[in-house]
């Protein structure tokens, strides 16, 4: 199955990823998310760009992506549920986001934008996923394995239909939106005239 | 800076239609933690040998250091970001964010310092989780993965801690 959908393959392959990765790094820059103070913002909760960016990828994405995989077209890849492992991670990574000022892919594109600080972060995250890779062993023995619910997704946790939970998806995104813009408001009226 | 800025919505809109069409054309997720792992493999290429690389079992099976798919996106990454920044004539050097030096003062290897630490912090955690905010937080998302928004919702609030512990001087300080 996975032969035939993969239409873009061997070297064609590698070109294809060159080309959606600049159009990635393009995107991430012109969306002002390679930007320190823009990623710094949103956790101070002041700025609210990359939760627009993000969430209105994923109803996109999500969307299409389902469409597609209903009538065929593509395939999921859903990482597994290993709780501790990705509660822990995700620990680390917001702690590591907010002193590097970037993520994996916003500190690429910011090297990109002439940043030198992201640049010694990238090198900082050789660093840092090689000394994953060196406790790789230990790390797949004690922490791997606890709490893992395998590749699970929403809806294989309740007998929802599938649909039922994009829509939640689309509402819940739509309130998120409507209480960002409201915030903005308020906070520009205040600025104006506090 | 602001001129070179599009509306973050149609930004979104646009990585979620780059979404569909990698998923479809080529079945591949968004994303870049694996590729900086990859990376990592080829530089410890002269430390460790090739022999020691392969013996690694993370490098030898879960990112086997070599150029491919993901990792010519990360380079397309920074070659469309550097493209899209000269293009709109928002491309400047620079090593400490306002944001930065407003908190921490002007110095250039303090910042450098703490970029490199976090990087390293935040690689870590990447790789635990088996993904970062492009992997999980984007293409994990979309296709609803239990790992994904565990990681997505954790991620912002350790973020939002750390960033108030950091950050925040008081409620004078806020909203500008």
């Amino acid at each position: 199955m996975t032969s035939l959908l993969a239409f873009i393959t061997g070297s064609n392959l590698l070109w294809a990823g060159l080309c959606f990765g600049i159009v990635f790094g393009w995107l991430l820059h012109r969306g002002g998310v390679a930007d320190y103070n823009v990623i710094v913002r949103q956790f101070l909760l002041q700025d609210f760009t990359v939760l627009k960016v993000m969430f209105t990828a994923i109803v996109v994405g999500g969307v299409g992506v389902w469409v597609l995989h209903g009538q065929g077209l593509t395939n999921f890849h859903i990482k597994p549920a290993a709780l501790l492992a990705v509660v822990l991670g995700a620990v680390l990574f917001g702690i590591g986001m907010v002193v590097y000022g970037y993520c994996p892919g916003t500190g690429v594109a910011a090297i990109g934008t002439g940043r030198l600080d992201a640049l010694v972060g990238f090198f900082g995250m050789i660093a840092g996923a090689a000394a994953y890779a060196l406790s790789y062993d230990w790390v797949a023995d004690h922490i791997l394995p606890v709490a893992d619910l395998g590749k699970k997704r929403l809806p294989d946790l309740a007998s929802f239909p599938e649909w039922v939970w994009y829509a939640g998806l689309v509402v819940m995104a739509a309130c998120v939106f409507a209480l960002v813009a409201r915030v903005e408001k308020v906070r520009a009226a205040f600025s104006q005239n506090p | 800076m602001t001129s070179s800025r599009w509306n973050p919505y149609l930004v979104g809109a646009l990585i979620g239609v780059l979404s569909i069409v990698t998923f479809t054309l080529a079945d591949k997720p968004i994303g870049m933690s694996t590729a900086i792992a990859q990376a990592s493999g080829a530089c410890a290429l002269p430390f460790a040998g090739a022999e020691g690389v392969a013996a690694n079992p993370y490098w030898a099976k879960k990112a086997v250091p070599k150029w491919d798919y993901g990792t010519l996106f990360l380079l397309g990454s920074f070659l469309g970001a550097l493209g899209s920044s000269l293009s709109s004539r928002s491309f400047k050097l620079g090593s400490v964010p306002s944001l930065w030096r407003d908190r921490f003062g002007p110095s250039v290897p303090k910042r450098l310092a703490a970029a490199f630490i976090g990087g390293a912090v935040i690689i870590y955690g990447a790789r635990l989780a088996d993904g970062c905010t492009s992997g999980h937080g984007i293409s994990g998302s979309l296709q609803l993965a239990v790992s994904s928004w565990t990681f997505f919702i954790v991620l912002f609030l350790s973020g939002i801690v750390t960033a108030f512990a950091l950050f925040h001087r008081g409620p004078s300080a806020g909203a500008r």
